[in-house]
Parts: structure tokens; C-alpha cells; sequence
């Protein structure tokens, strides 16, 4: 019995095929169960070892090893700065504190409405155009301290039910890391990066 | 600069520039053939260790099945050229990943991607599934009875799923921990136990290339060891940070000031990190006029790393700089092994205390002792007390302190803090407000802005 509605099982059912071994599907499936309740509980961990055929405490010490997996309740919209070597050098960390400062939230916490978390990250690979921040894994380069506290009162006050990277950047970005081409509407709907795993092993998708 | 149209990351325009013919034509060569070519083209991998990428093909052991794993995991502080290929230019990673898979008889390929990159990640995932469509994959590619299957896996924020064994376990579904070599060498003992080339995106994205315009003329790019172009991801103090496809050959000044057009605001070159985070940094007065290649950046004792070129003008604190690069990897270790786990975690607090001004007259040499459990001796390449290659990586800037930046480190400790003091939480909004250090706070004048070297090194 899965606690996970059906159109879940189905996408756990397409992820696991694409893996030659079930426990290889051990991550993309807490992402899963990460957008069925918000955030990582014991019970969506429970409901992951028993699709990859491990135990909870396998299941544990994956979830536990990486930072994207989060176990404690988040909020709607993950608000990730990152302070590493170039960030830091060109102000990433004057971001942080102008985000902490307009949302009231410290780094590491979650505000009492559940909208928003924050976080300072390590280097998110958008250097070039530092200082960067994510919202749900959604990035936006070139973020001054002020649009940083622009995008924060944004986000409370616009609460979009998707964001998209290429929406932040034209409001609150400035200097890329390259040229992005063209711009894309998918985006995120939670704290985790939104990518669908769609069924690329078999044939089905190639007809 | 080459035009780089805004649908580059589409099949129609990737084969209206004759993509995919190279991986079709790759159906027709024997497993040795291609091996011969790519060895032949000099082609080193791009993921940071410049491992020969024909020699790795060639080293594969001859059990089946046989899988590819595309290292997408970008994650080196100061790296992000494989984002762009990844974002702007997914076909032509696929069409290498076609020609890597025939050369090594493998009918299944991951594609590891960090999970921060969601957005490049889609794009990857519209380019397989476009491929797909077409018959470039799956089930008898192009026409034949090849079969190929390609998983985009996301990772889950862990940099140390960057090195290939970890990845492996991660891929497995297990902590992304590193592996012992020997046994587990990828080539033999790789993903489920079987024979694995594990290849990262620019590495892979070469290939098309070096067929279509044949190993000689791959080689040929350059007139020096150092074959073909290299990505380099320039940021930091520079005034046109970005991705830049380069030849080997051209010096760091060359780079930094007509490449990255100098340092904003006029302001004079202090330091630069040459290859990634995990590289020894550079100095000005030392470095400026070396050629960018592996052989000479390894005799001065760093490496080209991952192509990441990080700038740092002369008003950057040098103690800041490390706390940072070292916090990286202080948060990045996997905890296996004590050197790295317990060395990163004790520098990284031994520096933010030298920078909060409770810093002791000893500390650096406290820092070079505890680095020498790490990595012993400080030298590069390091001499390995670990199962992989964090922990003495991360010794890297203490090996700039020691060297060109004593007198900084000194300069914390009888100050009672930084001089610079720029982007601290206590000073917050205020912080553009602080006053600078005098030039005699730091170092002699005549030094200011050229990397300030202290009168003499340590051993």
C-alpha cells in the first residue's frame, strides 16, 4: 500500500525503469516524495526504501549526505545565496544580509508562514556572473543587494505558484555568466530543483 | 567570438550545423579506430585531472556490460563553462556521449548533473528526449541495431560526487563516499562492478569535433603539448568575467587583461587561483608571463584544474579569500577519512579567528602544521593521505599565506583583525563605509598592488 497517489506511483514506476537497478532510483525518488509533502519526512523516506526495495535507514544515509534533501519543514520558496570565493569577492555576502534583513529570516531558518526559507549555499556554478541566487534551484546572476530585497518582497507579495529563472533575471538580475539564449516558462513549484524525470529508457519514448 | 545563436540548444539547429554526422559516421569505426584517433588528437580530460581521454578508452577492462557516465556534476568554486555547455550546446554532449559509447561497447549512458543546474538539466533532458524522437537513441540508432540509452540523473548538492568514484556510488544509490584505488578503478570495478568511463561534459563534447576535422588537425590548434582549445571560466576582479574557448599557449596576462579586460576601477592584480578552487594560487610578480598549459603551470607548482580562473584585486584580503575557499571544502568533505574531515574543519576555524581579530602569532604555522597532516609537505601535486583528492586540495591557499601573504596573516594578528574589514556580518549595510588600511597596516607601499611578498618564505 503507497501512501502516494496514483499519478505518483506512476511517475515512480517511470523513474525506477530508467535505472538497470532499483536503489539507483534512491534520489530522484526523494525528490519525489520532497514534492508530494513539502520537505523529506520519515514517512516519504519509509515510502522511497520500500519502491527501491532498502531499508529506512538506507534510505537515511542518502538523504542525509547531500544538502538538497531537506528534512525539516521549508518554505514554499528557497531562497539560496551563495557566498563562495567569487560571490563573496564581488558581495555576495552584502546579498545575504539583505535578504535575511527584508525577510526577517536568518540563514538556516524558515519563516513562521512557511513561505520562505534561506540559505547560503556553496558555489553554484554562476560565477560570472556573480553574486548569484537561486529561488527553488531557479537562478538568477547579477543580484545587487537592493534587487535582492526587491525579489524578497516580490516573492511575498506576488506568491507565484511557479518560478522561472528567466522571469527573476529580467526582474531582479543583471550581469550573466553567458548569453542564455532563449528564455523558457517551466520553473519550480517547491523547494526542489523542478526537473520531471520523464521516460527515457525504453522505447515508449521514442515513438 | 563565434555567433552562438539563441536555439543552439535545439536538434534543428545543431544538425543544420552537420550535427550528428559524426556519431552516425562512428558506427562505421571499430572500437580501435576510434581509440587510435582520439589518442592521436591529444585530447586531456576537461573535468580537472587532464587524464589522456584515449588512454582512458583504451584502459577499459573487456567484462559487459560496459556503461558511460557523463560528469556533469560542475561544482569546483570559479567553474561554470560545463552550465553553458550544458545549457546552450546539449546535442553536441550527446553526439559525443554516441561516439564515446561505440568506441567502449556501451549501450547505456547516465548523464550526471548537479542538482542546482535544474534549468540545464530540462534542457538536457529536451535534448535526449529530441534525439530519442529522431533515432539517435534508444533502441537501433541511426538505422542500426545499436542500442543506446541515456539516464539524465540529477545529484543532490554534493560536490564530491564530482570525483568518479563517488559519483559512481552515488549513481548506485548510496552516499556519494569516495572509493579505494585500487581495487575500485572505474575502468575495471566501475558502476555495478562493471567497466565504467567516467568523462566530463567538455571532454565528451570535444569529440564530435575531433572527428569531423581528424586528430591532426585537433592537435594542431596549438603549437604545444597542450592539443585542442580549453574552456576557462573567468570571474573574480575582472572587468568581462564569462567562458571563454581559448588555445593553449596564451599567458595569464594575456587572460586577465586582454581577455578579461583588467581589473575594474584600475586597481592592481594581487592573486589568482589558476584552476579551480582546489589549485595553488598565483602571484603577479612570479606568474604573469607563464603560458597557460599543463606543463608549465605544473612547474610552478599548480595546475589547470577545471579551466576556473578566479581574479582577486589588490584590495582583497588574502585571510578572507582562504577562509572562504577552505570553508568550501571544509563543508564539501564526505568524512571518511580523519585528515580531511578534522584538517578542513580546524583550518577553516583557525582562519575565521585570525580574520575576527582573535588570531595568535602562531597561527600560521599552526596553519602549515595542520595543512602538513593533510597534505604532506604542501607540495603539488600533493602526497595523498586520503582516499581522494579534497582534502589535500584544500590546503591549496595555505600555501599562498606561507609563501606570498605572511605578512597579511601578521598584519590580522598585531591589528587585532582585518584591515580590510569589507563583508562581515557585524559591519553590515554599513560595510562600503569602512575605512581602508593604510598601506603601512599591510605591507611596505612599494609592494602594494603588485602581491605584496613578504621579505622572505618559509620552508
Amino acid at each position: 500500500m503507497s501512501r502516494w497517489s496514483e499519478g505518483t506511483q506512476e511517475r515512480a514506476r517511470q523513474i525506477i525503469a530508467r535505472y538497470p537497478e532499483k536503489r539507483s532510483a534512491v534520489m530522484p525518488l526523494l525528490y519525489l516524495a520532497m514534492s508530494e509533502e513539502g520537505y523529506l519526512t520519515g514517512d516519504g523516506m519509509e515510502e522511497v526504501g520500500r519502491w527501491c526495495e532498502i531499508t529506512p535507514a538506507q534510505v537515511l544515509s542518502v538523504a542525509s549526505f547531500y544538502t538538497m534533501y531537506k528534512r525539516e519543514r521549508t518554505g514554499q520558496y528557497l531562497v539560496s545565496c551563495c557566498t563562495s570565493i567569487t560571490c563573496m569577492l564581488l558581495g555576495g555576502d552584502d546579498v545575504l544580509h539583505a535578504v535575511e534583513d527584508e525577510s526577517g529570516v536568518p540563514h538556516g531558518e524558515t519563516d513562521d508562514d512557511g513561505l520562505l526559507s534561506v540559505e547560503h549555499v556553496e558555489c553554484i556554478g554562476a560565477c560570472g556572473g556573480a553574486p548569484a541566487v537561486q529561488i527553488n534551484y531557479e537562478l538568477i546572476e547579477g543580484v545587487s543587494p537592493e534587487k535582492a530585497r526587491q525579489l524578497v518582497r516580490w516573492l511575498k507579495k506576488a506568491r507565484p505558484d511557479v518560478v522561472n529563472s528567466d522571469e527573476m533575471q529580467a526582474l531582479f538580475g543583471g550581469r550573466t555568466s553567458f548569453d542564455w539564449g532563449i528564455s523558457e516558462k517551466s520553473g519550480a513549484i517547491g523547494p526542489y530543483p523542478a526537473f520531471q524525470p520523464l521516460g527515457t529508457v525504453g522505447s515508449e519514448a521514442a515513438d | 567570438m563565434v555567433d552562438h545563436p539563441s536555439d543552439s540548444h535545439t536538434i534543428a539547429r545543431y544538425e543544420s550545423t552537420r550535427g550528428y554526422t559524426q556519431g552516425k559516421r562512428a558506427l562505421g569505426l571499430t572500437r580501435d579506430e576510434l581509440i587510435e584517433e582520439i589518442k592521436m588528437s591529444g585530447l586531456l580530460g576537461r573535468g580537472g585531472a587532464a587524464f589522456p581521454a584515449g588512454l582512458k578508452w583504451s584502459l577499459l577492462a573487456p567484462a559487459r556490460p560496459s556503461y558511460l557516465v557523463v560528469n556533469a556534476d560542475e561544482s569546483e568554486p570559479g567553474t561554470f563553462k560545463d552550465r553553458q555547455l550544458l545549457e546552450r550546446d546539449p546535442h553536441q554532449m550527446i553526439e559525443g556521449i554516441i561516439i564515446t559509447s561505440i568506441a567502449n561497447e556501451v549501450h547505456h549512458a547516465f548523464v550526471y548533473i548537479r542538482g542546482e543546474y535544474s534549468k540545464p538539466a530540462r534542457r538536457v533532458q529536451a535534448a535526449v528526449d529530441e534525439a530519442y524522437a529522431k533515432g539517435y537513441l534508444g533502441k537501433g540508432i541511426f538505422g542500426s541495431d545499436y542500442v543506446l540509452e541515456v539516464t539524465v540523473h540529477l545529484g543532490g548538492g554534493a560536490y564530491i560526487c564530482g570525483e568518479e568514484t563517488a559519483m559512481i556510488n552515488s549513481l548506485e544509490g548510496k552516499r556519494g563516499e569516495p572509493r579505494l584505488k585500487p581495487p575500485y578503478f572505474p575502468a575495471a570495478k566501475g558502476l555495478y562492478m562493471m567497466p565504467t568511463i567516467v568523462s566530463n561534459v567538455e571532454t565528451v563534447s570535444n569529440l564530435p569535433h575531433i572527428l569531423a576535422m581528424g586528430a591532426g588537425e585537433f592537435s594542431g590548434l596549438t603549437g604545444n603539448a597542450d592539443t585542442g582549445t580549453f574552456m576557462t571560466s573567468l570571474s573574480g576582479h575582472v572587468n568581462r568575467p564569462g567562458n571563454y574557448e581559448l588555445a593553449h599557449g596564451i599567458t595569464w596576462r594575456e587572460l586577465i587583461y586582454d581577455v578579461g579586460g583588467g581589473i575594474p576601477d584600475g586597481k592592481g592584480l594581487k592573486a589568482w587561483i589558476p584552476g579551480g578552487a582546489s589549485a595553488p594560487w598565483f602571484v603577479p610578480e612570479e606568474h604573469l608571463d607563464l603560458e597557460i598549459t599543463k606543463d608549465a603551470t605544473a612547474a610552478a607548482g599548480s595546475m589547470l584544474g577545471s579551466g576556473a580562473v578566479i581574479v582577486m584585486d589588490e584590495d582583497t584580503c588574502m585571510v578572507k579569500a582562504a577562509e572562504r575557499v577552505i570553508r568550501f571544502f571544509a563543508h564539501e568533505s564526505c568524512g571518511q577519512c580523519t585528515p580531511c574531515r578534522e584538517g578542513t574543519t580546524w583550518l577553516e576555524m583557525i582562519l575565521r579567528r585570525i580574520e575576527e581579530g582573535q588570531g595568535r602569532a602562531v597561527d600560521l604555522d599552526l596553519l602549515v602544521d595542520v595543512s602538513d597532516g593533510i597534505s604532506i609537505g604542501l607540495v603539488w601535486p600533493p602526497k595523498m593521505t586520503t582516499i581522494c583528492p579534497l582534502g589535500p586540495s584544500a590546503v591549496s591557499p595555505i600555501i599562498a599565506l606561507r609563501d606570498y601573504f605572511r605578512d597579511e596573516v601578521d598584519s590580522h594578528v598585531s591589528n587585532g583583525g582585518c584591515p580590510y574589514k569589507t563583508q562581515t556580518r557585524e559591519t553590515s549595510e554599513k560595510t562600503s563605509e569602512v575605512d581602508r588600511p593604510s598601506d603601512k597596516d599591510l605591507m611596505p607601499s612599494s609592494e602594494r598592488g603588485s602581491g605584496g611578498r613578504p621579505p622572505e618564505v618559509a620552508e
